[in-house]
């Protein structure tokens, strides 16, 4: 059974086509991983897929769900660790995971209990009282994590989940993840820059790029359709090796040209 | 569903408490324009036959630390999204409406709070209300004009994408709404033109309201007052639940 279901998805933002036509469906119980450069449409992707946004054309259904028609079911089937920070800097960390365990209706028994849990598992029980505001740039990372992880979705959005993570912490989370896929059947939809990561845990691959999809399939069918050694050679192979500049948020791109023009 | 709208507000209570310096900040304007203006303009005042003008202007005021207050409590959803928290809560398997609701209920509450110490505070420098009873009636209308303020700034803030129009918003909105409201001056004596303005704004029934409960004298009358505040409050929640269904991140 498909858990995801993308079909003909496109997102335009005004002549610039950010996600051109794209189809791909995720299994339930599988660890997906969505890999491209810069710019390729990861992001955008995972918006549209996450409700944040609403697409040009195409649908999509996350557990039978579709996410614009219902979109509070659909939500409701998945988590998102999100790439920017997303945490409340003015409440401590453990009233930001009560915020959530609200919002995903976890009774409050459960809620306690899986909020020590969790606070443990990512080293800030002792911290829990601590506004978010004083927490160091990891500290916070670790806390999105424990915050995703919270309500047991079927589906769990990982966007860049290990960036700015030490390695410790990092093979802890992935650990945790894989335990977690495992144990729960929860869908598992990554996406990293570290290819190597994604070839390790990945059980199957989508290459995306200028808006398509230019591969898909389990790490070895792509190594052998490329003829390379490593997932990451496949990736360069099938990208280009060229830098690529990434459109970012309106914010962002403010802020490039506010750059621009002082430099 | 009244678990999430609550801690929504609590959240919101929360980041109001814990952010004293601007709680004190935004109480010296107010403070201000009562030293300065209810103590340096009440000769003028009483030669002309108005009466006490601290008196007059002590409502005003409330209703200028309310408004400043709920339309900045509104537009804070614009740091939420550069802060990335709105996505948070977008993403959560609750309603806009529901969110809409929270975040009202909670910016209305501390725009109310905010109020109440103004009040608080004028009767410190001299105010003193025309019969006590009249204070509770007053708080109920307090809290309207709060809600109907802090929905207004989320309808304004919904489109917004980040803080560049603060000052357009303070400058064109904000301050027009406060210095056309009557809440300074008496409307009854007021050019035609300027009635005219100031019978489009809603806070002139609010600051005309707290008149006829805390002093006992009303420029359009109670009743009215009330029912056109309650008709801006629906109007514009109705907006601003629109306008934030619409949003994308």
């Amino acid at each position: 059974m498909n858990i995801i279901e993308v079909n003909n998805l496109t997102k335009r933002f005004g002549d610039f086509t950010a996600v051109d036509d794209v189809s791909f469906n995720v299994a339930k119980g599988e660890f997906f991983a969505f890999l491209g450069p810069n710019g390729a449409g990861k992001s955008t992707t995972i918006e549209i897929m996450t409700t944040l946004l609403s697409p040009t054309a195409g649908q999509i259904t996350i557990d039978g769900h579709d996410t614009i028609k219902e979109p509070d079911a659909a939500r409701r089937a998945f988590g998102i660790v999100f790439q920017d920070p997303s945490l409340d800097d003015e409440l401590t960390a453990q009233e930001n995971m009560d915020f959530h365990g609200v919002l995903y209706d976890i009774p409050k028994e459960e809620r306690y209990q899986r909020v020590e849990q969790l606070l443990k598992f990512v080293e800030l029980w002792d911290r829990r009282n601590s506004l978010v505001k004083k927490f160091s740039g990891g500290m916070k990372r670790r806390l999105e994590i424990a915050r995703g992880l919270l309500h047991h979705p079927k589906v769990i959005f990982l966007d860049e989940p290990t960036l700015g993570l030490d390695p410790q912490t990092r093979s802890h989370v992935w650990i945790y993840l894989k335990n977690l896929n495992k144990t729960e059947n929860t869908t598992l939809f990554l996406t990293t820059h570290h290819i190597e990561e994604a070839e390790h845990v990945a059980d199957r691959v989508a290459i995306i790029d200028h808006g398509k999809i230019v591969a898909i399939g389990s790490a070895q069918e792509l190594k052998d359709k490329t003829k390379t050694t490593s997932l990451e050679e496949a990736f360069l192979l099938l990208t280009g090796s060229e830098i690529r500049e990434e459109r970012g948020s309106i914010a962002s791109q403010r802020m490039r040209m506010w750059h621009g023009k002082r430099s | 569903m009244f678990k999430k709208i609550y801690i929504l507000w609590l959240r919101q209570l929360k980041r109001y408490w814990r952010s004293k310096p601007r709680m004190i900040g935004s109480l010296g304007q107010p403070l201000l324009f009562l030293v300065a203006l209810g103590y340096g303009m009440g000769s003028v005042f009483r030669q002309a036959g108005q009466g006490n003008y601290l008196n007059f202007l002590a409502p005003g005021v409330i209703g200028m630390a309310i408004i400043f207050t709920a339309i900045f409590s509104g537009i804070e959803i614009i740091w939420d999204r550069q802060f990335g928290f709105l996505k948070e809560v977008m993403v959560s398997p609750m309603s806009r409406l529901e969110i809409m609701i929270g975040r009202t209920l909670g910016g209305a509450t501390v725009a109310f709070l905010q109020g109440v110490i103004v009040l608080l505070i004028s009767m410190t420098v001299g105010f003193w209300p025309q019969n006590l009873v009249g204070v509770i009636p007053a708080l109920g209308v307090m809290f309207l004009v709060a809600l109907l303020f802090t929905a207004l700034g989320i309808a304004i803030a919904s489109p917004l994408n980040d803080m560049q129009g603060f000052q357009l918003i303070m400058n064109f909105l904000v301050m027009p709404l406060f210095f056309l409201s009557g809440a300074l001056f008496p409307l009854q004596d007021a050019p035609e033109a300027l009635s005219a303005i100031a019978a489009f704004d809603p806070l002139s029934y609010g600051v005309d309201a707290f008149r006829g409960l805390l002093i006992g004298s009303s420029h359009y009358g109670l009743g009215f007052d009330i029912v056109l505040l309650s008709g801006f409050t629906v109007l514009f929640i109705a907006i601003g639940s629109w306008l934030f269904s619409k949003i994308q991140i």
